[in-house]
């Protein structure tokens, strides 16, 4: 019969229960106005525009040198972003320009044409490896093979020094070591980056778009020669 | 167990087991199939129970569904997913098998078997291009290296031409062909049938053998430029003759002969057309001819 009643007033035994002081309640229940954002904790607002910028590019110099020296790391996946990507292309693009610039001759990339083929390219490769199973999302890709274009823009950059010096045989052969040497860096590094996300039987699959792509940036800039 | 009883009546058998221990070499039978004589009351056209068809209708349904893919709407990312199913050795096996033709191997039979993919084209074709592009600058380079008037130029523009012209051959042309042989067969019964997508499968695998032959043309030898293109068309050509004969070959004779002449003609076309747009001949003959003309108009002109 008690227990009948005690059944049918639900909570019903609960009424003498107190929380004893000493055991500390933590909690905050104040119901939170709109939503939350992580970036609601840092409140960029109140600090200054030098330390915003400085954090930036402080994550951009960060995965630079975890592209110089190569290996098998998430710091790149992890926060991924498109600023040094972005960087590295008009850097390229730029020192790929005032080559042969005689108006009637295509002598060199133009500006545009740099865009398309490094922006291009990399989403074609991103579609691919996706299409193939890769577990990696698709701006994490564009990162990384951003990124990795970073040995090729000092390639470049090298390039048009020794160009300065003289376009004979000697400087020919000393931008081939260069641009090979910068090319298989790059492959080496994003092929470091991206393994671990394909599935292990189209490993090769996926890395022969990577090497085309950074062949045909090599080409581009081993074939630059200036205007005279 | 033989019994003076009326073999009609019915006879309490003892375990199989213990009969066996009896007589270890007896014969025995067991019948694993639970469904087979419920499948033969099914075909003898009984009315089958409830509880029966579950199981039944379930195998069928089970059969049916392995047979045939999930059909995905175009639009989805996972309906071109199907398409990249493969992996490296069938990659290596297939353009193998697109290079070495072998009598009574039907590419799409042997290689692909019901599983088209499109990684192998769509990366065969882009390679191809920027092959053409980069052997065509460096020949053009050796051609006319040494002579003083001569600006070394890396032609972009030949990029977008070799990239047009190339994948409109190995999508326009199964388009056409894949068009033309349905039309024909609401006209003729044939047994063998190919899909869309098998037949530019074969086209973009068919198109592996020229990226050798292509930087072979680097080296400024008409005679070897020839030679490598007569071969590389014997191959693909053959690879590509072998797999569509079977689908024609139930054809009207002139059907026939125009289909594969036009197949080899259009491959023929690609390969003659490329050589002669992006590997300049070295014409030393010319030169001199002109100029001695420009000397001989010099000399009448300053007279």
């Amino acid at each position: 019969m008690a227990a009948a009643e005690d059944a049918s007033r639900p909570f019903a035994g609960l009424s003498d229960v107190s929380i004893s002081e000493d055991i500390p309640v933590e909690g905050d229940i104040s119901v939170p106005v709109g939503s939350t954002r992580r970036d609601d904790e840092f409140s960029t607002l109140d600090e200054p525009v030098k330390e915003t910028i400085l954090r930036d590019l402080r994550a951009v110099g960060n995965k630079f040198v975890h592209v110089l020296y190569p290996k098998r790391s998430t710091a790149l996946l992890r926060d991924w972003d498109l600023w040094g990507p972005l960087l590295l292309c008009v850097t390229l693009a730029l020192l790929l320009q005032g080559g042969a610039a005689d108006s009637d001759d295509q002598g060199g990339p133009q500006f545009a044409e740099v865009f398309v083929i490094v922006w291009f390219g990399s989403i074609i490769i991103t579609l691919n490896s996706k299409l193939l199973g890769g577990t990696i999302s698709f701006f994490q890709s564009l990162c990384v093979l951003g990124y990795c274009i970073m040995p090729l823009t000092a390639a470049m950059a090298v390039c048009r020094i020794v160009l300065v010096g003289g376009s004979g045989k000697v400087s020919f052969a000393v931008r081939l070591a260069v641009v090979t040497v910068s090319f298989g860096w790059s492959t080496f590094a994003s092929t470091a980056f991206l393994a671990d996300s394909q599935p292990p039987n189209r490993k090769a699959l996926v890395v022969y778009p990577v090497f085309l792509f950074y062949f045909v940036i090599g080409w581009m800039i081993l074939t630059f020669s200036p205007s005279q | 167990m033989a019994s003076t009883n009326d073999p009609f009546q019915f006879q309490e058998f003892e375990e199989a087991g213990n009969l066996l221990e009896a007589n270890k070499d007896a014969v025995t039978i067991s019948i694993e199939d639970d469904f087979k004589p419920e499948k033969q009351r099914k075909a003898a056209g009984f009315a089958p129970d409830g509880e029966d068809e579950d199981p039944l209708a379930g195998d069928d349904k089970t059969e049916l569904l392995s047979g045939q893919k999930k059909s995905v709407p175009f639009w989805t990312f996972e309906y071109y997913q199907k398409f990249f199913d493969i992996e490296t050795h069938h990659v290596k096996e297939r353009i193998i098998g697109s290079m070495v033709p072998w009598p009574g191997k039907n590419f799409i039979h042997v290689y692909l078997r019901r599983n088209p993919d499109l990684y192998g084209p769509f990366w065969i074709c882009t390679t191809l291009v920027f092959a053409i592009a980069i052997s065509g600058n460096i020949s053009n380079f050796l051609v006319h290296l040494g002579k003083p008037n001569y600006k070394y130029t890396p032609e972009f523009r030949k990029v977008t031409i070799a990239a047009t012209a190339i994948f409109s051959y190995a999508w326009f042309v199964p388009l056409a062909l894949w068009g033309f042989l349905l039309w024909r067969n609401n006209k003729v019964m044939n047994l063998v049938s190919y899909s869309f997508m098998e037949i530019v499968c074969v086209y973009g695998y068919s198109l592996s053998i020229y990226i050798p032959a292509v930087f072979l043309w680097i080296l400024p030898y008409e005679w070897l430029r020839w030679c490598s293109i007569v071969l590389a068309l014997c191959l693909s050509g053959t690879v590509l003759v072998m797999t569509f004969w079977p689908a024609v070959r139930d054809d009207h004779p002139k059907v026939i002969v125009a289909i594969m002449s036009a197949i080899v003609v259009l491959n023929v076309l690609l390969a003659v057309g490329c050589k002669a747009y992006f590997f300049s001949k070295p014409e030393p003959a010319l030169q001199v001819e002109n100029s001695a003309i420009t000397a001989a108009i010099k000399a009448t002109a300053s007279t």
